[in-house]
C-alpha cells in the first residue's frame, strides 16, 4: 500500500469541503486576505493543512495535478483522497509546490478558454510575515499590503508578466499551516 | 432573438405537479407498486431505462419507471440526471464479454458451434397471444435445467478470424474518447461512435438499422453472433495496485457480420458490425451493429448515400434526451418570437395587397 | 478477475470478489455468527460515485466507454490492518461491513476463523446460484439432428 493511505481526509467530506472552497473563494475574490483553512486535518508531514484541504477540496479525478518532487512523499495521499491525474508542470491543471515554478512554461490557458489555465497551489513558510508587497486590482478597494514569506526575491517581476497575459494567466493559492491567501490573475503586485 | 422572462404561474404549477403526483399514484384502493416489483417483473424495461440513461444501477431505474409513470425516455432523462451528481471513481477494464456467464447465445451463420445454440429465456419462439394466464396471476413452473459442461464459450467471430476470412480486432487503442467529457467532434472515431450509439435511443436505431436492410446504405448481414449474459466488472484502485471485481453485470453483445467486396488495400472478406450494450437488449444490440457498419462506409472506401452511413446524422439524433429537450421546448412560451412573425405576415399580405391595388 | 502474480495478493482478490457480490441479508447473517471485528477508524467513505464501464470494438479491439454503473467504496484501518471494498450499487453499510472483513481476513490471527464462518459459505452460495443460472441455460441448448433424406 503507497505511503499516506492509511491518514484519512476529511471528517466530513461534503461541508468540510465547502467551508475550504468557500474560505479559497473569499481568497481569490479579495486579493492577499488571509483566511482559515484544514483545521482539524492530518495530512502526512509534508503537507500544511490548508495545503491538503485546498487539494481535498479541488482536484478530483476530474482534474489533473503535478507534485514538485519535495512535496512527492504526500502522492499516495493525494492520489488516495482526490485521485487525480497526474501530469507533467507544463500540462497540468492544478500545479503543487513550495517553490513558485517558471509561470510562463505552465497552462497559461488561452483566448477561447482562458479558464482552463492552471492554478498552483504553493506552499510557503509564512503568511502575513516575510517579504511585503503592494497588492492592487478587481476586488482591492484601495491598494493594500501583502506580506508572504517564501516566494522568490523577483517574484513581482515575475507576477507582472503573468498579469500582463490577462484574460489568460496562471491564479496562485498560498498555504501556510492552517491558513491560505491567493492572488487571482487579475491582481498587480508591486515591491514594498 | 433574445429571452423575455415572465413571472407567473407559480401557483399553477405547484397545483399541477401536485395533480401530477395523485395522477401517478391512480386509484388509492389499487395497491401501491413496489421498486422490487418494477425490478423483477419489468426487467426490459429497467434495461432499456440503464442503456439509454447511460447508468447501470437496476433500483434507480425501477425508481425513475415508477416516478415518469412508465414513460421510458422521461425515466432515462431522470437517470441522466441523477448521474451527474457523483463522482467518477474509476473506470473498469474493458469487459471481458468472451468470459460471459452466458444465459443467451445464438449464430445464424453456424450450426454447430462450440458451446452450441443456447436460446435462454427468450421471446423469439412464442406466438406473440396474449396469455390471460398472466392476467390471473398463476405461477409459472419452475424452468427445466440439464448438466452445463461449463466450458468457455468460444466468439464465433473468432473462428472465421483464425481463417482469415474475417477482418481482425483493431489493435487495442490508447485511452477512448468520451463524449460525457468532451463535445462530439466530427470525424468521430469508432469509440466514441460506439459510445453514442450504446445510449441511443433504441427505436431511432432501429429506424436506421432497419433502413440498412431495405437498401438505404445496406451490404447484407448476418447476426454472426448474439450473446446475453452476465459479465465480471473490475477497477484497479490505485492504493491497492490490483484489479479486484465490483460485481457483475447483464450484458447483450451482438456482432454483425457483412459482405465486403474488397478493396485496392483489402481482400474480398466478411467486415464487422458491433453491438453492447447494458442489459437484455437484442433489438438495440442488433440495430446498434447494423449501425455501426453502416458508419464505417467511408472507412471501408464505400459510397457514402444513406443517412445510416452519414455519422453527423446519426450522432446527432441519436440521444433520445437531447432530442426530448429540444422538441419539447417548443412547447414553452414562445409569445414575443410569435408576435414578431405575426407582424412579419401582417406586414407582407399589407404590401401585397397595396402592390394588387396598385395594379389594378 | 485477473489474477495478481503473489498467492497473497490473489487470495485476497477472491475473498474480495466474493464480499462484493454477497448480497446484504446473507452478509449480516453470516458476520452475526463470526468472531467479533475490531472497531474500525474509517479512512475514506463510504461513498457513493461512479465508474465508468468500458467495452472492447468488436468484442476484443480498443476499448470505448459503454456507460457507467453506481459504486460504493470504502477504505478504513481495523487494527493494523487497512480494509477496502469496493461494491457494484448504492450501498454504504454493506461496503463498511466488507471493508471491514476484508481488514480482518488481513489479520493473520483472525484470517482463518472469519474465512470459514464468512467467505466460504458465501462462495458456496455463489457458485451454486452461478451452476443453478448455467444448468438452466443448457436446458435451452438445441439439439439439431439431421433428417433422413427419403430418395434412396
Amino acid at each position: 500500500m503507497t505511503t499516506g493511505t492509511d491518514l484519512p481526509g476529511f471528517a466530513d467530506p461534503v461541508l468540510d469541503a465547502q467551508s475550504a472552497f468557500r474560505a479559497v473563494l473569499a481568497a481569490l475574490s479579495c486579493p492577499g486576505s488571509i483566511h482559515d483553512a484544514g483545521a482539524g486535518l492530518t495530512p502526512p508531514a509534508s503537507l500544511a493543512p490548508a495545503t491538503a484541504a485546498v487539494l481535498l477540496a479541488l482536484v478530483d479525478g476530474e482534474t489533473s495535478l503535478a507534485i514538485a518532487p519535495t512535496l512527492q512523499p504526500a502522492a499516495g495521499w493525494i492520489a488516495f483522497h482526490c485521485g487525480p491525474e497526474i501530469a507533467t508542470t507544463t500540462l497540468a491543471g492544478f500545479v503543487l509546490a513550495e517553490a513558485l515554478p517558471n509561470l510562463a512554461a505552465l497552462d497559461t490557458g488561452s483566448d477561447e478558454v482562458p479558464e482552463r489555465a492552471a492554478t498552483v497551489i504553493l506552499q510557503v513558510a509564512a503568511l502575513g510575515s516575510g517579504a511585503s508587497y503592494t497588492l492592487a486590482g478587481p476586488g482591492l478597494q484601495h491598494p493594500t499590503k501583502f506580506a508572504v514569506n517564501g516566494l522568490p526575491v523577483d517574484f513581482a517581476a515575475r507576477w507582472t508578466a503573468n498579469r500582463a497575459l490577462y484574460p489568460r494567466g496562471i491564479d496562485l493559492i498560498l498555504c501556510a499551516g492552517g491558513r491560505l491567501a491567493a492572488l487571482p490573475r487579475s491582481v498587480t503586485v508591486g515591491e514594498g | 432573438m433574445a429571452y423575455v422572462a415572465v413571472k407567473g404561474g407559480e401557483r399553477a404549477i405547484d397545483n399541477a405537479h401536485a395533480w401530477l403526483a395523485a395522477d401517478r399514484r391512480g386509484n388509492p384502493d389499487v395497491p401501491d407498486l413496489g421498486l422490487a416489483q418494477i425490478r423483477e417483473q419489468l426487467g426490459r424495461a429497467i434495461d432499456r431505462v440503464m442503456a439509454e440513461g447511460s447508468l447501470y444501477d437496476q433500483d434507480l431505474a425501477a425508481l425513475a419507471i415508477k416516478q415518469s409513470q412508465g414513460d421510458l425516455i422521461e425515466a432515462a432523462f431522470l437517470l441522466r440526471a441523477y448521474r451527474t451528481t457523483l463522482p467518477r471513481f474509476a473506470h473498469s477494464e474493458p469487459v471481458d464479454t468472451a468470459t460471459m456467464a452466458v444465459r443467451r447465445r445464438v449464430s445464424a451463420v453456424f450450426k454447430d458451434l462450440p458451446g452450441g445454440q443456447v436460446l435462454g429465456p427468450t421471446y423469439d419462439y412464442t406466438h406473440r397471444l396474449l396469455d390471460f394466464t398472466l392476467a390471473a396471476g398463476t405461477a409459472p413452473p419452475p424452468p427445466a435445467t440439464a448438466h452445463a459442461t461449463g466450458a468457455k464459450m468460444q466468439r464465433v467471430n473468432d473462428f472465421l478470424v483464425h481463417a482469415g476470412l474475417i477482418e481482425p480486432d483493431a489493435p487495442a487503442g490508447t485511452t477512448p474518447g468520451d463524449i460525457t467529457r468532451q463535445p462530439l467532434t466530427f470525424p468521430a472515431p469508432r469509440d466514441v461512435r460506439l459510445q453514442a450509439l450504446a445510449r441511443g435511443d433504441e427505436g431511432f436505431l432501429l429506424g436506421l438499422g432497419y433502413s440498412t436492410q431495405r437498401g438505404y446504405g445496406g451490404n447484407h448481414p448476418f447476426a454472426g453472433e448474439i450473446r446475453v449474459g452476465e459479465v465480471t466488472v473490475e477497477i484497479e484502485p490505485a492504493e491497492l495496485g490490483f484489479a479486484i471485481d465490483i460485481g457483475d453485470i447483464t450484458l447483450t453483445e451482438c456482432q454483425m457480420v457483412n459482405q465486403f467486396k474488397g478493396s485496392k488495400t483489402q481482400p474480398p472478406q466478411f467486415t464487422r458490425g458491433y453491438g453492447l450494450a447494458f442489459g437484455h437488449a437484442e433489438r438495440k444490440t442488433m440495430s446498434m451493429a447494423l449501425v455501426d457498419r453502416a458508419m464505417r462506409a467511408e472507412e471501408l472506401g464505400e459510397d457514402v448515400t444513406a443517412p445510416a452511413q452519414n455519422v453527423e446524422f446519426v450522432l446527432y439524433h441519436s440521444d433520445n434526451i437531447e432530442g426530448t429537450g429540444f422538441v419539447e421546448h417548443l412547447k414553452l412560451p414562445h409569445y414575443v418570437d410569435f408576435q414578431s412573425e405575426l407582424e412579419t405576415i401582417r406586414r407582407m399580405r399589407a404590401e401585397a395587397d397595396a402592390g394588387k391595388e396598385a395594379a389594378e | 478477475m485477473t489474477p495478481h502474480a503473489s498467492p497473497a495478493i490473489a487470495a485476497r482478490q477472491t475473498w474480495m470478489a466474493v464480499l462484493a457480490r454477497a448480497e446484504a441479508a446473507e452478509l449480516a447473517a453470516l458476520i452475526a455468527n463470526a468472531p467479533p471485528l475490531p472497531e474500525p477508524v474509517i479512512l475514506r467513505g463510504p461513498e457513493v460515485g461512479l465508474v465508468m464501464v468500458r467495452g472492447r470494438i468488436g468484442g476484443g479491439g480498443g476499448p470505448f466507454n459503454l456507460g457507467e454503473m453506481t459504486v460504493t467504496r470504502c477504505t478504513l484501518r481495523a487494527g493494523a490492518t487497512v480494509g477496502h471494498a469496493s461494491i457494484a450499487g448504492r450501498v454504504p453499510e454493506r461496503a463498511v461491513l466488507a471493508a471491514r472483513i476484508d481488514a480482518g481476513l488481513q489479520d493473520p490471527a483472525r484470517h482463518d476463523a472469519l474465512h470459514a464462518a464468512v467467505i466460504a459459505p458465501l462462495a458456496a452460495r455463489q457458485a451454486a446460484k452461478r451452476a443453478e443460472s448455467a444448468a438452466k441455460a443448457a436446458a435451452t441448448r438445441v439439439e439439431f439432428f439431421t433428417l433422413q433424406t427419403m430418395r434412396t
